[in-house]
């Protein structure tokens, strides 16, 4: 085999020294064999890796998705005490939290890549750019920590009476349902927290996304009178829709399963729906993190286990329609996203 | 911009200029002149909500920093380095060495497995696999893989690496952070190596080399800069998490005693950074509350130090 | 051709890599504290549970590693979950302030005993209210927990506070979002001190009618701390550690009683663990007596019987020995009131024979 490999320079002059080189090095015949296994092994462990994962977590939750059937999905409380395996307030939980980080987070995002690729000297938008990928490196622990510690009894203390007493108060969903604690520990506080954990992830792909827009387009845009705002919205935007969205997306996964930032600070109440986003609440992941070891029988991990395999599902179809949109945005650009 | 001159330019379907009373039922001139001060307008809003919004965006990103630097520089002394875990409630001594430590060997272990298998894996996406079907396949698989949320990975790593043993070990926790550095360093050695041109491979190969010569002498040299910045962000991200320890390496007030037996790394629980300053936070005393802070500081220095030294020496034109 | 070549450099850098790493590993087990060069698998006891005693066992822990005992690791990670650790064989033993009851034990071939006796005291973080200050009775307490009371100044606890001035707030209720011993003791009490109002039984969870949760004794306190207007359940240790406003509860007898340690040892002194055994299961709730603190409880040390690692197990029972024998000054300093001498007495004859491994009992 080694032979038909180096027929590729045994064309020139000097083949037959270095296959007399070739034959008296015996290992050289086996180097590139050997690199390429050891290369596709490891390129398929990152494939088996994955596998490996969603097998080891079915396994593992079989005794859950057996016993409990659709308990997991279609009851509300969460009590493994009296034998409650309902993920539902913890489902609520997540969606909301993460709605209201992409709520706060996608605008920001936004303006702030407008500012990055349009606003600003280049140079500067060098530098805020080299900012804020490096604070998307920023542990999600210490969000959670100043989430705790500084936003909690903020908006406690300030934001919350405030909207409460606002005619923003009365709004359903931010009217204080009955388990309101003051609106410290709630999902809303952990949207806000989550909203600026995935605040880089956004901004980075949208500016790299707004970045990618042709000059050509944008100035002819700007050479018939159009003003900064209506070449965003009616060129760059319509031409990053796709990468934006994707972005969007990114942003959605990695708030969905966000775990320290939100286990501090939303609550923990694992046994009645939210019915305000003032109300404390819980996610999937913070109900895992916070339980978990503690679990008390096989059923509990399991249904724990099986918690972590619909986080993962969820998760998973974000990121997958998050890699047909970047594919997408590759395909009309012509670029790498 | 000149709304004046697209103003006088713009022709009406009759050809006539529009704006002028010569049409008939069109917009008398004080309308058209209202609307481009109107764009005008909003324009300038939208650029100063746009100006108020991305510093507030970066402000608050800024002030997390602020805060963890605040808080946590009051810790910072020579007995956080060098003392253990406190325990006692009572006491105000302590520090976070043997977290710091703890921290240290986790990560280089995971980074043992993980870099060198996601660097073939990258080896294989840029050079074999290309643009192969197997390849794309396995590189969508990795872009997807890197965003499994690091709690489904601990509870992954505790069911193939606790469970079946019964005790929490460190290497469990290692395990746990190589499977996230796997698809990340795979990706970013795949990046790195495209960008070098083809023609260094082709002299390489003309010159004789064998492929694995070619690749590893000579492209991968002249990667090496992306390269390793991309293993040491790798790496430094992985150091910072604490969900894939919370079920595997747990924590332990202890430093850490051997290899095998209940203190040591194959054998139990392990101390490590960011899960005692999870645990140090969740408590009500504020001498604890001071080291998490500390550890946090240590974390955030660590991450954004390395991130910017990388970047620094490595990043020769490369765009940010 | 370039003869240095990049496989010699790798396999350079590989090896580098993994001297390094193996370096770390060899000065971490060499160094790091006291005297860890044993490396006999005895030399760590690993625990697990209760939170509740957590400050004294931790303190335990420091002086009996310190006169040259095994060290130990014990990770509060709530009753629940020490009871499942040591049924899942994960630790030398477990914690838990509900004790199981006998046939539980039998089922999972676990012992149990009591290692001290604390209180759990409502701690809150009500602006013009210091320590000590509020009083509250178990009916309102249970109303409160029921969010029932959702002010502070509400007529109810007002006309128990007299000279007290009250704000207008909302009153925020914490309890723990883990399984829970201190839930088990704080539930029981409520459920045998105010039956008629306080619905949701008496466990180490709870379906909560209200309040946020949280994780261990030191989440609650905590959460307490961060949250204005609130109200939470913790072991004593806690509160004062952290040096909280805690709440005089009415007992039995009817009178206001603040938390202390003379109240914990009335309490304490009415239980009678000779008629508990073999189990121990004791409830030490709402215990007659002028002084008496109504909301007392022991916290169990549970074992297996059969012990996977006789070294381990051996080492586990030194240890507690040295607790029973050696940690009551500790016990007292913390506010904990220290098993008495009788009471060990009892545990030495009746339950610990029972702890084996590979046939032969481990103490003598």
């Amino acid at each position: 085999m080694s032979t038909v490999q180096n027929t590729e320079y045994l064309a020139s002059p000097r083949g037959s020294r270095d296959a007399a080189e070739a034959a008296s090095r015996g290992r050289l015949r086996l180097g590139d064999p050997i690199f390429r296994v050891v290369a596709t092994a490891c390129g398929l462990a990152v494939a088996a890796a994955m596998f490996g994962l969603t097998a080891v977590l079915i396994y593992n939750s079989w005794p859950a998705i057996a016993g409990l059937k659709t308990e997991v999905l279609t009851t509300v409380a969460w009590s493994p005490s009296s034998g409650q395996y309902g993920a539902l307030a913890a489902l609520a939980g997540t969606a909301l939290s993460t709605v209201v980080a992409m709520v706060i987070a996608v605008p920001l995002a936004l303006v702030i890549a407008l500012l990055l690729v349009e606003l600003v000297h280049p140079s500067i938008g060098r530098i805020i750019g080299m900012a804020v990928e490096m604070l998307a490196a920023i542990p999600s622990i210490i969000f959670g920590m100043v989430g705790l510690f500084v936003v909690v009894p903020f908006m406690q203390e300030t934001i919350v009476p405030w909207l409460v007493e606002s005619p923003l108060g009365s709004v359903p969903g931010i009217k204080p349902g009955p388990t309101f604690q003051g609106g410290g520990l709630s999902i809303f506080t952990a949207g806000i927290v989550l909203a600026f954990m995935v605040l880089p992830y956004i901004t980075a792909v949208a500016r790299d996304v707004l970045r990618m827009v042709p000059q050509v387009t944008k100035e002819a845009g700007y050479g018939m009178g159009s003003t900064t705002w209506e070449v965003l919205h009616k060129i760059s935007l319509r031409y990053a829709n796709s990468g934006i969205v994707g972005a969007v997306f990114i942003g959605l996964g990695r708030a969905l399963g966000e775990t320290m930032a939100v286990a501090f600070i939303v609550g923990s109440v694992y046994t009645d729906l939210p019915r305000s986003l003032l109300d404390p609440g819980t996610t999937i992941a913070s109900l895992i993190a916070n339980t978990f070891n503690e679990a008390t029988d096989q059923i509990q991990i399991a249904a724990l286990i099986e918690l972590g395999l619909i986080l993962f599902l969820i998760s998973m179809v974000f990121q997958v329609i998050a890699q047909l949109w970047l594919r997408r945005v590759q395909r009309k650009t012509g670029g790498r996203a | 911009m000149n709304g004046r001159r697209s103003q006088a330019t713009e022709r009406g379907a009759g050809g006539a200029p529009l704006g002028t009373v010569a049409q008939s039922g069109r917009k008398a001139p004080a309308l058209r002149h209202r609307s481009v001060a109107r764009r005008k307008a909003v324009d300038l809003i939208v650029k100063v909500l746009a100006w108020i919004g991305a510093w507030f965006g970066i402000a608050v990103m800024a002030f997390v920093v602020w805060e963890v630097v605040v808080r946590g520089i009051s810790a910072i002394s020579w007995s956080f380095f060098t003392q253990s875990t406190p325990q006692d409630v009572t006491s105000t001594s302590g520090g976070l060495a043997n977290a710091i430590v703890g921290t240290l060997v986790i990560t280089l272990v995971a980074a043992a497995i993980g870099i060198p298998t996601g660097f073939f894996g990258g080896i294989y996406l840029a050079e074999f696999g290309r643009n192969g079907r197997v390849a794309t396949a396995v590189r969508m698989i990795a872009n997807v893989v890197m965003g499994v949320p690091s709690i489904i990975v601990g509870v992954f790593a505790f069911a193939i690496m606790v469970k079946p043993v019964s005790h929490y070990s460190g290497f469990a926790g290692s395990i746990a952070l190589a499977f996230i550095m796997l698809p990340v360093m795979a990706r970013t050695t795949e990046d790195i190596l495209n960008l070098v041109p083809n023609e260094l491979r082709e002299s390489g190969l003309a010159m004789g080399a064998p492929r694995w010569k070619v690749t590893l002498g000579v492209v991968c040299k002249a990667a090496r800069g992306g390269l390793i910045t991309g293993a040491t962000l790798a790496i430094v991200r992985v150091a910072g998490e604490t969900a894939p320890l919370l079920f595997t390496a747990l924590s332990s007030p202890y430093w850490m005693s051997g290899l095998f037996g209940s203190g040591g790394f194959f054998g139990g629980p392990v101390a490590n950074l960011t899960k005692t300053i999870y645990d140090l936070a969740g408590t009500p005393y504020p001498a604890w509350q001071s080291l998490a802070w500390g550890g946090a500081l240590v974390i955030i220095v660590a991450v954004l130090g390395m991130n910017l030294l990388v970047r620094l020496l490595f990043q020769r034109g490369k765009e940010w | 051709m370039n003869k240095s070549a990049s496989p010699r450099r790798l396999i350079r850098a590989a090896t580098t890599a993994l001297a390094l790493v193996v370096m770390a590993l060899a000065v971490v087990a060499c160094g790091g504290s006291s005297g860890g060069g044993s490396q006999s698998s005895a030399d760590t006891i690993v625990g697990a549970g209760a939170s509740f005693p957590y400050p004294l066992y931790s303190k335990w822990g420091e002086e009996y590693a310190g006169t040259g005992g095994a060290k130990l690791n014990y990770q509060s990670i709530g009753s629940g979950g020490g009871i499942s650790a040591v049924k899942a064989g994960t630790v030398d033993f477990g914690a838990s302030d509900a004790p199981l009851e006998e046939q539980e034990l039998n089922d999972s071939g676990l012992v149990q005993f009591p290692l001290c006796v604390g209180g759990v005291v409502p701690v809150v973080n009500v602006e013009g209210v210091a320590d000590g200050q509020l009083k509250l009775t178990a009916d309102l307490l249970a109303r409160i927990y029921n969010g029932e009371i959702i002010s502070w100044n509400d007529p109810a606890v007002a006309a128990v506070n007299a000279g007290v001035t009250l704000p207008d707030a909302k009153i925020n209720v914490v309890h723990r979002s883990d399984s829970s011993g201190t839930t088990w003791i704080f539930t029981n009490y409520l459920a045998a001190a105010a039956p008629g109002v306080w619905k949701a039984g008496a466990d180490k969870e709870v379906p909560w009618p209200t309040g946020v949760g949280g994780k261990g004794n030191e989440g609650v306190a905590a959460s307490v701390q961060q949250l204005s207007g609130s109200i939470g359940y913790v072991e004593y240790a806690y509160a004062k550690q952290a040096a909280m406003t805690s709440v005089q509860m009415q007992n039995k007898d009817g009178a206001f009683v603040a938390a202390s340690l003379e109240a914990f040892e009335a309490a304490a002194a009415e239980a009678d663990w000779q008629t508990s055994l073999p189990s121990m299961y004791l409830v030490l709730v709402d215990q007659p007596g002028a002084t008496t603190w109504p909301i007392a409880g022991a916290s169990f040390i549970l074992m297996a019987k059969e012990q996977q690692d006789a070294a381990r197990g051996k080492a586990s029972l030194d240890f507690f020995d040295w607790a029973y024998t050696n940690g009551a000054a500790t016990a007292t300093s913390l506010d904990y009131v220290a098993i008495p001498q009788t009471v060990y007495d009892l545990v030495q004859s009746d339950v610990w024979p029972d702890i084996t491994s590979a046939g032969t009992a481990l103490w003598k």
